[in-house]
């Protein structure tokens, strides 16, 4: 433990980062730009969010990772482990016991607590880029609530397809403000971004941007009055657990086409299975 | 309804040595509502000068030229155009127009520019130019494509569309032919009859004496002619 | 009468190199008004000026606005000024590509200045955006497609579409008709003579083609090195030119 400082960043960098945190939060929505560090992993593999944990962490915490949902998928083990060697913080896979959860592209289904932080991997913090690669002009548009072309991404959805198609990174309106990407989490997890008791923290490691919502803040998907948003799911129960409520995972099991619709919460989908609950495909 | 008092106009030519020529000095004549005044003199008198300054076309360097209370030498560019729009016509002898656009749409707009509803600003339109003898069929083609006797009729019923209370009629009835030459010179008739001052240039002698009660010899005025 | 615009000692300076000097006219509702000179006369820079594009050097560029009455547009707060951009004020630029979002379908495009002032019913946008696509002689069933796969022309139309669907009353045009054949140009012309006419609009239009003022303008300003030499009604100015510069441009056109 004597080879990296506590988390791995050096304190003058957690302060740095702490800093953008607190403007964050103060500013929910608003994209705060921080001095993001080279980390020991490419970009895109969740350099903005380990930062934001590593500023985060304190030695008594109870740290968790999640990558789509799961515990055990590559992207998760390695960052629980490299806040394992460098923080020397106890880890978990319950939801409810983590103090700190990192997450790429979900939200747990089981509903947050207050104390707890959700810090959030962002690829493309920008949700105007796709319209308008400016830079210089997007953050005009935020700053003037020059908003319109948001919809006009929706619009471009529905012309295309009869329907908002957009099922992930699904942009929000946050306390009447800020327009925000979510970061690619499914649509269907856009309603528990509103009113959550966990403080919820964004990092853009490339891009260099973090931005937050505190507890209980009001977070609106955008939509039109005649396509109202809906937030969707695959219209199965679990196959392992027969939660008909969680997000679903679609599986491809044979070389015949045969698949299953699995929750894409692994902690959820084994605590129900534990309960006693089963789906069709349990074996 | 047309007063002209001690107009003159100069050209500068600023690309030709600044040669300053003096076209017209002192021209001061008065037209009455239902009077018709002929402009004569040689070629080069300044006839279509003359007709062009009142028109607002030319500036004026000196003299009050009064249509309807307004004076077009001192008038804001909108108050000219409000005229043109509302009091004073001009058949020029020249059709400038759109490209393209259908010559039932060209004959009307004088009245679309005056708010009247599409529908009976072309009904009038309808009138003007079966009056005139264009046949049906043309009308849905921009007249840029016509003859010049044709183009000359389309510019007489643009010109004749809505009852303007003052006219210029440059050269109404030339290249048309006897039965068209007539359909004109009644028009002219009508309009004096409800009460529009006109002033024209008419090259036929016997249209001449038939609608004009005063004929004003512009060559009197013009100074190079003079001498 | 207010004038709808009134622009009064405007002067944008590069360095040494003057932009514009000292240009100042009224504007009044339903009026049209051409600016011509030759390249690098100024006529740009004075409507980017008076569009809120550049910042002048000096001089006002007052607007009557709906709510507030008259108010200097270059003092004014930036998010107000923008709000005019989208409401009041229309910029057609010469280049249809400036104009639009390539990337969005036609209808999307026409209904982003709807959506841009909160408009949220899915199916009023596409119907007015549909209706303007008619008015500019777009057939209704390009609606979803991208200007892409529009011709230069209809790209043009389509960009005029985008800035008159809030209904704006002044509409600034930057050689509209510049780059387009013959043919399409006149079409062109036909459609913002009857808009111009049929919705009341103010515009002012730069150009360095004669025949295009001749028959949109109803006033005429000539510029050259940055001044105005000349300024009057469009068909006096273009047949009896006072200045040396106006006459040599007029003298300077093909005849055809």
């Amino acid at each position: 433990m004597t080879e990296y400082n506590f988390a791995y960043l050096d304190e003058q960098t957690k302060r740095m980062i702490r800093r953008a945190i607190l403007k964050g939060l103060a500013i929910p929505g608003y994209q705060v730009p921080f001095a993001s560090r080279e980390m020991p992993m490419p970009y895109g593999w969740g350099t903005g969010g380990v930062q934001v944990s590593a500023a985060v962490l304190t030695p008594k915490d109870m740290f968790k990772v999640i990558d789509q949902g799961a515990d055990d998928t590559t992207n998760a083990v390695s960052i629980r482990t490299f806040f394992q060697r460098t923080a020397g913080v106890a880890t978990t896979t319950a939801t409810s016991d983590a103090t700190v959860i990192q997450t790429r592209h979900r939200i747990p289904e089981e509903p947050l607590h207050e104390g707890q932080i959700l810090v959030y991997q962002v690829p493309i913090p920008e949700p105007l880029r796709f319209l308008e690669p400016r830079e210089s002009e997007t953050r005009k548009m935020h700053s003037l609530e020059e908003y319109g072309l948001m919809h006009v991404k929706l619009y471009e959805d529905i012309s295309r397809h009869g329907h908002i198609a957009t099922s992930y990174a699904y942009p929000v309106k946050v306390e009447g403000r800020y327009v925000m990407d979510p970061s690619p989490i499914p649509k269907f997890d856009n309603p528990k971004l509103g009113d959550m008791a966990a403080i919820q923290l964004f990092g853009a490691g490339r891009e260099q941007r973090i931005y937050a919502l505190p507890p209980y803040t009001q977070v609106v998907s955008l939509d039109f009055e005649d396509h109202p948003f809906e937030a969707s799911k695959a219209d199965h129960p679990c196959g392992m657990c027969g939660a008909t409520d969680s997000y679903l995972d679609e599986l491809i099991i044979d070389d015949a086409g045969g698949r299953m619709f699995v929750c894409s919460d692994t902690d959820y989908c084994e605590a129900r299975q534990t309960a006693g609950h089963k789906g069709k495909d349990a074996a | 309804m047309i007063e002209l008092k001690d107009v003159s106009k100069t050209f500068t030519l600023h690309n030709q040595g600044s040669a300053v020529i003096e076209v017209i000095s002192n021209v001061s004549f008065a037209v009455a509502p239902g009077e018709c005044v002929a402009l004569t003199g040689a070629s080069g008198a300044g006839k279509s000068t003359l007709m062009r300054m009142i028109y607002g076309n030319y500036l004026t360097q000196a003299g009050e030229i009064r249509i309807g209370g307004l004076d077009v030498v001192r008038s804001e560019p909108r108050d000219i155009i409000k005229l043109r729009r509302d009091v004073l016509g001009y058949v020029s002898q020249f059709l400038r127009v759109v490209p393209r656009v259908p010559t039932l749409d060209v004959v009307a707009e004088p009245l679309r520019a005056l708010g009247v509803p599409t529908d009976e600003a072309r009904d009038r339109a309808s009138a003007l130019l079966t009056q005139l003898n264009i046949p049906e069929r043309l009308w849905s083609l921009s007249p840029t494509t016509f003859s010049g006797g044709e183009q000359q009729r389309v510019n007489i019923a643009r010109g004749f569309a809505h009852s303007y209370p003052a006219m210029l009629l440059d050269e109404p009835t030339a290249s048309l032919d006897a039965a068209n030459r007539e359909v004109v010179l009644s028009l002219i008739e009508d309009a004096k009859a409800r009460g529009a001052a006109i002033i024209g240039i008419f090259h036929d002698e016997a249209a001449r004496t038939r609608v004009c009660d005063r004929e004003i010899d512009v060559g009197r005025f013009t100074p190079g002619m003079a001498a | 009468m207010t004038p709808l615009l009134s622009v009064q000692g405007i002067t944008k300076r590069y360095g040494a190199h003057i932009g514009c000097a000292d240009v100042s006219f009224d504007l009044y509702p339903g009026e049209v008004m051409g600016i011509v000179g030759e390249s690098g006369s100024g006529k740009s820079t004075l409507l980017n000026c008076m569009a809120g594009h550049l910042t002048p050097d000096a001089g006002q560029v007052v607007f009557d606005t709906r709510t507030n009455g008259p108010r200097d547009t270059i003092t004014m707060s930036e998010p107000e000024r923008r709000m005019l951009g989208r409401t009041d004020w229309a910029f057609v630029h010469q280049h249809a590509r400036d104009g639009l979002r390539m990337g969005v379908s036609a209808g999307g495009n026409v209904g982003e200045r709807l959506m841009a002032v909160g408009e949220r019913n899915y199916g009023d946008i596409r119907d007015k955006a549909t209706d303007w696509l008619g008015r500019v002689e777009i057939d209704a069933s390009r609606v979803d497609d991208r200007p892409t796969t529009f011709s230069g022309g209809m790209q043009q139309r389509l960009q005029i579409a985008r800035n008159l669907v809030t209904g704006p009353r002044l509409v600034f045009m930057d050689e509209p008709t510049g780059g387009l054949d013959v043919s399409v140009q006149a079409r062109l012309l036909d459609l913002l003579r009857g808009l111009v006419r049929d919705m009341g609009l103010s515009a002012i239009i730069v150009t360095h083609d004669l025949a295009v003022v001749r028959l949109l303008a109803d006033r005429l300003m000539v510029m050259k090195s940055g001044r105005v030499v000349e300024a009057g009604l469009t068909d006096q100015v273009l047949d009896d030119p006072q200045h040396a510069y106006s006459q040599l441009l007029v003298s300077s056109v093909l005849q055809v």
